[in-house]
């Protein structure tokens, strides 16, 4: 099934219990396969076509706060709109699950593949000090995947989650093995769980009252205190990466999302011709994989990075290598998806040296 | 009757409501939010509500409703109360879920929001004070202040040419198939008081019966931004407001 498909499919198993969406291309497949399956006559989940990006999000801002597990997918024009909601979310300390299936922009852009929404993703996009938990999957199983580890992070962190996918994942068709189904929480687990949600007190002794406002600014800087220790714990416990090819290799390619499979088949053709290149795949594009390529940096003698941006990630990349190494950068646009034999071009034209 | 008959719990005529917080507010003496917040605590008790109510606060003067009424909150983002209160009434269908929003609020940035939730028919009840001003940020133009009302963005007077016209928002909403009840009323007198409360307690009826969307218009004052004493406030809202913003029910089915 498609990627966009198996998000959906994934989410009714794992016992989502709303999902807030409005349609854009190339995700609206996500809202499309809910509504056929019919959820709300299984499991008890609630779908509804909002009437804007803007409502959705806010609609996720009060299923969060009521302590239920909702999630929301768009794609880049519609995660601009998100924005605030976002903020806020982030803001409240709320878990929820935010999808993006990144096409081409600025403005309305195309309706292409890209990952040009990397910056937006990793350091903020809304306003204020704050971060969302981004992981970034490669093929269909990992869309179906990253639902329930979205979720389990961002309720262990009390901290949204975004799925940065690329249109090329949510598009593309791939056998995937869904979650064994599982029931959505009862009203006693999700009070149990969630003391500070706004359930109605149901016997509570004390109101629970969501909100991002403290106009008191010594208190507000604790907030934001207790906002950052999360973020270092989240950086602590939570970098995922795959590599392959690392343990001998003099050139490394950081590529994330599908790019990364088509960088991978490039590393092979390299590895053919004699020339030993690894990959590594930041899995969580925050927190980001900083050690291993620190490590890396002192192994190899040049970094690529390869993205369907203007170069992006090449700042945390650059970053990360503590400038060790040259890091450059190969990226299409507009929706161009590049071929394994440009990749190849792209890391010769840098490191001329590999080839010999 | 003397001070200590007075004084004695069981002569007590008039208290405060159990639900109302014992701190001091941050409205200005004479504004009408203190009314209508009494209004909501004496109603959620009487009605036995307090553990399945969730309100939804704006972003204006009444930003820190929750710190007044004893029962759930979220404090949602500018204008966009109504969907909060989607998600949390769809998926707490049994909770009372109610948006206090003010004219900013739910009649300009938030115009989407409630017009899409009302015409949904979300079961929840939409208490809304129109006050023709923005307190909050210091008494500029509201989409309901009247043509030649001075405020800090109109200070010669609304025009029409430059500003548009001011928006009858509850007449819209009465058109809507999702909305049961609209009404306007005002807290200006003991009697309109008696009436307002007969509304909200009709609107929380409906949000439980799961009717639809209720929707109650406070005409209300804003002394400090009209820049009136209390008294001269409800005397102009009386005169002037009503005028274009006629109490009474729209809708009521």
């Amino acid at each position: 099934m498609k990627g966009n498909e198996a998000i959906a499919h994934a989410a009714i198993r794992y016992g989502v219990d709303g999902y807030f969406g409005y349609p854009i291309t190339p995700q609206s497949e996500v809202l499309e396969t809910l509504e056929a399956e019919m959820p709300w006559e299984t499991t008890g989940m609630v779908v509804l076509q909002a009437e804007s990006e803007v409502a959705a999000i806010n609609m996720i801002y009060g299923g969060a706060a009521a302590g239920k597990a909702v999630m929301t997918s768009s794609s880049s024009p519609g995660v601009s709109l998100k924005q605030e909601g976002i903020s806020y979310i982030a803001a409240a300390e709320l878990p929820a699950l935010i999808v993006n299936v990144m096409r081409g922009g600025p403005g309305l852009g195309t309706i292409q593949p890209s990952q040009a929404d990397y910056f937006q993703a990793t350091k903020g996009g809304g306003h204020g000090d704050y971060h969302l938990i981004v992981l970034a999957p490669s093929s269909v199983q990992e869309m179906a995947d990253f639902v329930a580890l979205g979720f389990d992070l961002a309720f262990k962190y009390r901290n949204p989650a975004m799925i940065l996918a690329d249109g090329i994942v949510g598009q593309m068709m791939e056998k995937v093995v869904l979650p064994e189904p599982r029931p959505r929480r009862t009203q006693q687990q999700i009070e149990e769980q969630c003391s500070w949600a706004a359930t109605g007190r149901h016997g509570r002794k004390h109101r629970n009252v969501v909100t991002s406002l403290e106009l008191d600014p010594a208190r507000m800087e604790l907030n934001n205190e207790r906002f950052q220790r999360t973020y270092a714990e989240i950086e602590a416990n939570e970098v995922r990466f795959a590599t392959h090819y690392t343990d001998d290799a003099d050139y490394l390619i950081v590529a994330f999302g599908s790019v990364a499979r088509i960088c991978l088949k490039a590393i092979e053709e390299a590895r053919a011709q004699g020339v030993k290149v690894g990959l590594l795949r930041p899995i969580t594009l925050w927190p980001f994989p900083k050690a291993e390529i620190a490590r890396l940096a002192r192994q190899v003698k040049g970094i690529l990075t390869v993205e369907l941006n203007a170069g992006q990630m090449i700042d945390d990349v650059r970053l990360a290598s503590e400038c060790r190494v040259p890091v450059a950068h190969f990226g299409r646009m507009g929706g161009i998806v590049p071929n394994p034999a440009e990749v190849l071009d792209a890391l010769y034209n840098h490191f001329p040296e590999a080839k010999k | 009757m003397t001070p200590e008959e007075i004084i004695n719990p069981a002569n007590r005529v008039y208290s405060r409501p159990r639900l109302l917080t014992e701190v001091n507010t941050h409205y200005c003496p004479g504004c009408s939010h203190g009314v209508v917040h009494r209004i909501i605590a004496e109603l959620l008790e009487e009605m036995g509500l307090e553990d399945r109510a969730v309100g939804v606060a704006p972003v204006g003067c009444a930003v820190f409703a929750y710190n007044y009424i004893d029962v759930d909150w979220v404090e949602a983002a500018h204008g966009r109360a109504p969907a909060v209160a989607t998600a949390l009434n769809r998926l707490w269908p049994d909770n009372l879920v109610f948006t206090y929003q003010g004219d900013g609020d739910l009649a300009a940035i938030g115009t989407a929001e409630t017009i899409h939730a009302a015409n949904r028919g979300e079961n929840i009840a939409i208490i809304f004070i129109n006050n023709a001003i923005y307190g909050m940020t210091g008494g500029q133009m509201a989409p309901t202040t009247l043509i030649g009302q001075k405020t800090a963005t109109t200070p010669y007077g609304r025009r029409v040419d430059l500003n548009g016209n001011p928006l009858n928002i509850s007449d819209l909403l009465a058109q809507l198939e999702g909305t049961c009840l609209v009404t306007r009323q005002a807290v200006h007198t003991p009697a309109a008081v008696r009436k307002a409360k007969a509304a909200i307690k009709k609107a929380f009826e409906n949000a439980l019966a799961k009717k639809g969307t209720s929707v109650v218009e406070i005409v209300s004052t804003c002394n400090s931004g009209w820049k009136m004493t209390p008294a001269q406030s409800n005397e102009w809202m009386a005169e002037h407001m009503t005028a274009r913003y006629p109490l009474g029910d729209l809708k009521n089915v």
